[in-house]
């Protein structure tokens, strides 16, 4: 794999991370990472769904009139977006319960609609490919790091595992946090990581 | 001895000086002497002195004026306790009780939130502010006594690194720290800040307690009056957060604080008016039980008075010009009764409506200051013509 290429799947873990620099997609992200496996699945989905629908629009971008670009992007998602809500509802039924409407948002999620106009329109299949699966996994870090620090703390437990249980913590007074269960600390806490982020990397930082 | 304190700080200053071994203490090392003594840096540029008091006699104004209700706090942590168990008390007795619940939860709040100001400071290289001292005091101060210390902890941590830090430290922040704790534990551990069994202490250490309403929770119950008695409530002989109760207490403090010229009159007017239009308005209504109690309860139950006079006034997160004030002041405590009342997933409005009012200060000064602006820019057109 060339050097740009390899560029196309690191940056999104650093520096043109989709959440924590772009600051796009933060709706699901607050409203899906209150545990740990619906956080992983949406970040999943999301994964796919940009990577395919970057590949899809980079082979048609030659043939799609300009003025009609964003309906056509549209469909695309839509299509891909309903394949893996199928996917879930067959394969992860309770899962596809709890991330409910979520599934069906990531049609105006603007991680992807932001990597098909900026990327695919205007790149060759195989970087759109590098591209979206660049930009899903670094959105995926982020919701995972959220709902494992948000399932640990909200809920005391891991992937439904009652770790905090089994390590004795209630009979030494521990209580669970309620805060992290609610949306606004998934806020706070992206925040933080933000916060971390550009701490180490000055240069993300506005005059 | 005051002498020798001095000498000590000058043989320690080139430690800490530019170039010193010790440098990167020199925000912790000028803490301490500007705590003791009055800085001798002077403006250098146009200066705009308004008063000789400094950020840090400020502040201790603000600790001594807390003294009232946090000793009559603790002497009431152990008369609630005795009464509920029926042990003999004496004044004493309580007082103790009480202190031995309270100077722990103190300590911990000083030493946690202080350590995170300290650090800040040292990697930000800015001096150490004592916003903290009375922040520090407050949070104790308003959350029901048997919170747990690690409770405490963590929710002055949020509050310094959350609220206060990530704004920018002392002056930066827009909402109140010591509400924000309070909100932390409330949003966080609801089962240990509302309720029946939280307010009584039960034991000399630890967490458990004796059921025992509080006049705000007894109101939420349906209950058309609290049990206790008006006088009992302005005495504050009653269940509620440790420090909160008593209106004498609150009214000592505010005096201390209002003759100093710390805290706005304003602001304070205006929170007891506001909440005293929605309570008679709410008289008039008169729908159910809660509305039609006697708009005047609003003021001996629970925080309203705590908050108006040692929450509201807060000079960082208030707003500043002095219709903005007033217009501060009156929504909060209008929004406080409206949310006793009429909301019926929180007994208290208070910490609530301050938090709300915090976030519009800024907005409400703007507002203020814009409609000034084109005031007199109409009148300059008229003087023109």
């Amino acid at each position: 794999m060339s050097k740009r290429n390899w560029k196309l799947i690191t940056l999104p873990f650093n520096k043109e991370n989709p959440i924590t620099v772009q600051i796009l997609g933060i709706c699901s992200c607050l409203a899906v990472t209150a545990q740990l496996k619906p956080a992983l699945v949406m970040a999943m989905s999301v994964t796919v769904v940009v990577a395919l629908a970057n590949v899809i629009i980079s082979l048609l971008r030659k043939t799609i009139p300009p003025r009609i670009r964003i309906i056509v992007q549209l469909v695309v998602v839509s299509m891909l977006v309903v394949l893996v809500d199928q996917v879930l509802k067959a394969y992860m039924y309770d899962v596809s319960k709890q991330l409910s409407v979520f599934v069906g948002l990531i049609i105006t999620n603007c991680i992807v609609m932001g990597r098909l106009e900026a990327f695919a329109m205007v790149q060759k299949p195989w970087p759109s490919l590098l591209d979206g699966l660049g930009n899903g996994l670094g959105y995926s870090v982020i919701l995972i790091v959220l709902g494992f620090v948000r399932e640990l703390f909200g809920s005391g437990t891991l992937w439904g595992y009652p770790i905090m249980e089994k390590l004795g913590l209630y009979e030494i007074g521990y209580e669970n946090n309620g805060l992290m269960i609610m949306p606004p600390m998934a806020l706070i806490l992206v925040g933080l990581i933000i916060w971390w982020h550009r701490s180490r990397n000055k240069d993300l930082c506005e005059q | 001895m005051i002498k020798k304190l001095r000498q000590l700080a000058d043989r320690m200053k080139p430690t800490f000086s530019e170039g010193g071994k010790l440098w990167w203490l020199h925000s912790t090392f000028d803490a301490f002497e500007t705590f003791a003594f009055v800085p001798n840096t002077v403006t250098r540029q146009g200066s705009h002195i308004r008063d000789a008091v400094d950020m840090k006699r400020c502040m201790i104004t603000v600790v001594i004026a807390l003294m009232p209700a946090l000793l009559f706090g603790m002497w009431n942590i152990g008369y609630q306790h005795y009464s509920a168990t029926g042990e003999a008390m004496t004044l004493w007795s309580c007082f103790l009780f009480g202190a031995v619940r309270m100077l722990p939860m103190i300590v911990v709040s000083y030493l946690v939130g202080l350590t995170i100001e300290f650090a800040f400071a040292q990697i930000r290289h800015h001096e150490v502010n004592e916003g903290f001292l009375a922040t520090g005091l407050l949070i104790p101060m308003i959350v029901p006594v048997t919170t747990p210390l690690w409770q405490v902890a963590l929710a002055v941590a949020f509050a310094v690194i959350i609220a206060k830090e990530a704004f920018g430290g002392t002056g930066m922040n827009f909402l109140n720290p010591a509400l924000v704790a309070r909100a932390f534990l409330f949003f966080a551990y609801p089962t240990r800040m509302s309720g029946d069994k939280v307010w009584t202490a039960g034991d000399w250490w630890g967490t458990d307690a004796i059921a025992g309403a509080t006049p705000l929770g007894e109101m939420m119950g349906g209950s058309a009056r609290p049990t206790a008695s008006l006088a009992d409530m302005i005495i504050g002989t009653v269940g509620g957060s440790t420090c909160e109760t008593s209106l004498i207490a609150i009214a000592i403090g505010a005096v201390i604080l209002l003759v100093s010229g710390i805290a706005s009159w304003r602001i304070m007017t205006g929170v007891i008016v506001g909440g005293g239009l929605m309570g008679i308005v709410f008289n008039l209504i008169g729908a159910n039980e809660y509305m039609q109690l006697p708009f005047y309860y609003h003021y001996v139950m629970g925080g309203f008075m705590f908050g108006a006079v040692f929450m509201a006034t807060d000079p960082v997160t208030a707003a500043q010009t002095n219709i903005g004030k007033w217009i501060y002041g009156l929504l909060i405590g209008l929004f406080a009764v409206l949310l006793r009342v009429v909301n019926p997933a929180y007994p208290e409005g208070m910490m609530l409506s301050i938090l709300l009012m915090n976030c519009f200060a800024p907005l409400i000064d703007h507002c203020v200051v814009a409609v000034n602006i084109s005031r007199r820019r109409r009148r300059g057109k008229e003087v023109r013509r």
